[in-house]
């Protein structure tokens, strides 16, 4: 086995590093920026390139960060290591492994739908692949990303028309520049939450093109923002922040808005369907074309996920990690700048 | 269905009264009358009963999805509703439908009933293939009778008022009583003459606001009548082209049920509507309410619970004589009338004009007041004699006085799962009454629920939880209970400002919505009324 689990995640004894850890350790191997999938305190990490400057931002200072171009291997101690797209959020990475002819892909998160704020994800042969399964359930179909982004569009200017300022959630990472690059700037003037206004500036800087935001805190707080869309995390739902923009819509985009009892439960508004994940057509579909006879599922619905597969004659197994409990639709995103949604 | 499914979105997805009422005055105005009128049904809550059973539902959304048992099961557990999860596993096939909701209903989803299982199954998976996922959605509640969307049906009422420029009033006579969800009926339903001639139908009743104020804040107490409150069924009697008709407020059709009420009723003379409570009767008083309780619902009536629990109607009010509609006409005279017509019928006891209350001022009033509850009464009823009858809840004119301990109406906020026998259950609840739009929690209780009952409330716990703090549920707030409790002090500690005493649940008001429940000031008021 070219990778075991271990009380701090995935680990490749040959190479002696982690991939994720979700503790401190030597050698990290990270696929993206996400609070669950680093660790703090590594003495080393090791991401795709595209990836290295939203790393490096949710790290300390003197992190020693290191970053490798899209599908260029490097060797640990025998392991051939390389980094293939996986369209989840800016530099998020599929992890290749391979040793003595043996091939293993470690998904981290991943989608098949387009995004301009990343790299598409490719499919990569393996022997045994390793995916998540946030949304591992057939009732999981996203409609067209593309007409998601139009209803967003819709709803904003419908609150413009009613005097209303809209107030869009969305997780500060990926999901929020995501959102800004598909509003249309058109409409009005994008405004965004202070974490969101950072995670911005990052992508910027890596490239990144989006349309111009302004940080709603630099703005008098007696402005009209009727005409004004905000994003900001979830966690700042219901929050104070948010009281200055009222009267106000709200609306939250995530997956989990698929299900009306959860749009129903967060008293919001509105919900929008867009996620960054794969739904399950796109899991299965991502699983077939990695060619694998092995399959490791991790976050999320594990159980179905495995039976779904070995019904179908794969090698397939739940690999516990430690943060299932944040798959909870009803966690407000939690670490704001963190959560998997 | 597409028109009828984006009226079922824009309501799910709204919480706005002005919102609502705006969507469905749009549909109505545009709608073809017989898809209005299948629309007015459903909304007012008239569902269908469930035409095929749940496991063949699943079943048949498996076998089109592709996918086995279990993984439906899954999915299930994962949506936690039936009509959601099938509509989410169905493949979309880009159909959408622009036939209106009278074909969905009268050529696809009537004929239904007593098919064959093979019929039904063709009939599905056609249906389903036809529909895009908002519409069969909607069709997926139709068929499974789970259909609701939070709209009230004086919401419906409003709405049509407004699309129609009918008076609100005129659109709720129409909509008390018997009717057929036809194209015919929703013209009707929409005619701008409002001087219906369908004689079955009752008047919409006139309610009173409890009186939070000062009572001698009402001027001379000579100017009023007061009357016992009592807790019985709120009901209209009508005689007309020689027909008996019994109507409770929630627009039921009592016939049948209290025939010793109908007998001498068929003596009144033709055009007679008259505003009553139907109670348990035995000469003076009635009977405890829970003895009312052995005659409701009960299909067929035996001689013994027909001796045991004789019924009456104890007449308030006269709102039509000689198909004259007395409404506009002051309270004093109508009951002047009511009771000539009482005292020339040879009622039998059974048709009971309600005693008046008699005292020199308000002071005598008060207490008068405190004998209620000796006489079964919740205290008393206050009505100025100049007052007409008018539609719905009004405040001046009619107000109820009750008796402390009070009985106050509350919304469950939370709950909390108990112990021991009640282990793994939420059987620990706290009530609120609203504070403007607030709900603010006032009282904890944990008893007078039935096992049933509290079955029941705690599976909609389950469905209806907004938070969770710890153990405890924040719900959505929904259901109305009735708390009694026996006295009520000044306290800082709640945040209601009150303290009540052995609080208890009296009673599961399914008859209530939220939004009927008391207020903190009628809670409050108690505290000055001296409880």
């Amino acid at each position: 086995m070219l990778l075991r689990l271990t009380d701090r995640g995935l680990y490749c004894e040959a190479g002696d590093f982690f991939v994720d850890p979700w503790g401190a350790v030597d050698r990290a191997v990270v696929t993206h920026a996400h609070g669950d999938h680093v660790a703090w305190g590594c003495r080393a990490y090791l991401t795709s390139s595209e990836g290295l400057g939203v790393l490096r931002s949710r790290l300390a200072p003197e992190a020693k960060v290191s970053g490798l171009p899209w599908g260029e291997p490097t060797t640990i101690r025998g392991v051939r290591v390389s980094f293939h797209p996986a369209g989840h959020i800016l530099g998020s990475a599929q992890i290749r492994l391979e040793l003595g002819g043996e091939v293993w892909v470690v998904s981290g998160d991943y989608k098949t739908d387009p995004d301009p704020t990343t790299t598409p994800f490719e499919p990569v042969r393996c022997h045994t692949f390793v995916t998540e399964s946030t949304f591992g359930l057939p009732i999981y179909r996203w409609p067209p990303q593309h007409d998601v982004l139009g209803e967003i569009n819709d709803w904003w200017r419908a609150n413009q028309a009613a005097g209303k300022a809209s107030l869009l959630y969305g997780y500060a990472l990926g999901k929020a520049q995501r959102l800004i690059a598909g509003l249309d700037r058109g409409i009005g003037p994008i405004l965004t939450h202070g974490a969101v206004e950072r995670m911005t500036a990052v992508y910027r800087a890596a490239g990144v093109v989006l349309p111009p935001t302004t940080h709603a805190g630099a703005v008098d707080r007696r402005t009209d923002w009727s005409r004004a869309i905000i994003v900001a995390p979830p966690s700042a739902g219901g929050s104070v922040w948010t009281r200055r923009f009222r009267p106000q819509s709200t609306a939250f985009a995530s997956g989990w808005m698929l299900i009306r009892g959860t749009r129903r439960r967060r008293s919001l508004d509105r919900g929008f369907p867009l996620s960054d994940h794969v739904d399950w057509p796109a899991l299965m579909a991502a699983v077939e074309a990695t060619g694998a006879t092995r399959v490791w599922v991790t976050h999320g619905f594990t159980a179905p996920v495995v039976r779904w597969l070995r019904e179908r004659g794969l090698d397939a197994q739940a690999v516990q990690t430690r943060f299932e409990g944040e798959q909870d639709d009803d966690a407000t995103g939690g670490d704001e700048s963190g959560a998997t949604e | 269905m597409r028109d009828f499914a984006r009226l079922y979105t824009t309501l799910d997805e709204t919480t706005a009264t002005g919102e609502k009422v705006a969507a469905l005055a749009e549909y109505f105005r545009t709608a073809p009358p017989a898809d209005a009128a299948w629309a007015v049904h459903f909304l007012i809550g008239r569902r269908p009963k469930r035409l095929v059973s749940a496991p063949k539902l699943a079943a048949w959304a498996s076998e089109a999805a592709g996918i086995p048992d279990w993984l439906f099961e899954e999915s299930y557990a994962a949506v936690g509703d039936l009509a959601e999860t099938i509509t989410l596993l169905l493949p979309d096939t880009g159909a959408s439908d622009d036939r209106g909701l009278s074909y969905w209903v009268e050529q696809r989803l009537l004929p239904l009933r007593g098919q064959d299982e093979a019929v039904q199954r063709e009939e599905m998976l056609r249906a389903w293939r036809e529909l895009d996922r908002r519409e069969r959605f909607v069709w997926n509640k139709l068929i499974t009778g789970a259909f609701r969307v939070g709209v009230s049906g004086g919401l419906v009422e409003r709405a049509l008022s407004l699309g129609t420029g009918v008076p609100e009033g005129a659109i709720a006579h129409r909509l008390t009583g018997g009717w057929e969800p036809t194209a015919e009926f929703f013209t009707r339903l929409c005619a701008q003459d409002v001087r219906d001639t369908d004689m079955s139908r009752p008047y919409p009743f006139f309610l009173a606001y409890p009186l939070e104020a000062p009572v001698d804040g009402l001027g001379p107490s000579s100017e009023w009548i007061a009357e016992w409150k009592w807790d019985g069924i709120r009901s209209q009697l009508i005689r007309r082209s020689g027909r008996t008709f019994l109507w409770s407020r929630g627009d039921e059709l009592l016939n049948g049920r209290f025939p010793e009420v109908e007998e001498p009723a068929a003596l009144l003379p033709e055009g007679t509507v008259i505003d009553g409570e139907l109670l348990p009767w035995a000469g003076e008083r009635p009977l405890p309410f829970a003895q009312l309780q052995r005659r409701i619902g009960r299909k067929t009536l035996t001689r013994k619970v027909l001796d045991e629990v004789p019924v009456a109607l104890v007449a308030y009010d006269l709102l039509e004589q000689n198909g004259e509609d007395l409404r506009p006409l002051p309270l004093e005279e109508r009951r002047r009338r009511l009771a000539e017509l009482l005292a020339a019928t040879a009622t039998a006891g059974r048709l009971v004009l309600s005693p008046a209350v008699q005292a020199d001022d308000w002071v005598a009033l008060g207490v008068a007041r405190e004998r209620a509850r000796e006489l079964g009464a919740e205290g008393l009823m206050l009505k100025r004699l100049s007052s007409g009858y008018g539609v719905g809840r009004r405040k001046g004119d009619w107000w109820k006085w009750k008796i402390e301990p009070y009985a106050v109406d509350a919304v469950l906020m939370y709950a909390q799962a108990g112990s021991g026998r009640r282990a793994g259950l939420f059987t620990d609840y706290t009530f609120g009454v609203w504070d403007g739009d607030r709900l603010v929690a006032f009282a904890k209780a944990y008893s007078g629920l039935t096992d049933a009952e509290i079955r029941k409330v705690d599976s909609f716990v389950r469905r209806n939880t907004v938070e969770k703090h710890g153990p405890v549920r924040v719900v959505r707030p929904e259901l109305v209970f009735e708390l009694a409790f026996e006295g009520i002090q000044p306290s800082s500690r709640h945040k209601s400002g009150v303290a009540v005493r052995f609080p208890r649940i009296a009673r599961w008001r399914t008859d209530k919505r939220p939004e009927e429940a008391d207020t903190l000031a009628s809670v409050r008021s108690l505290l000055s009324s001296g409880a």
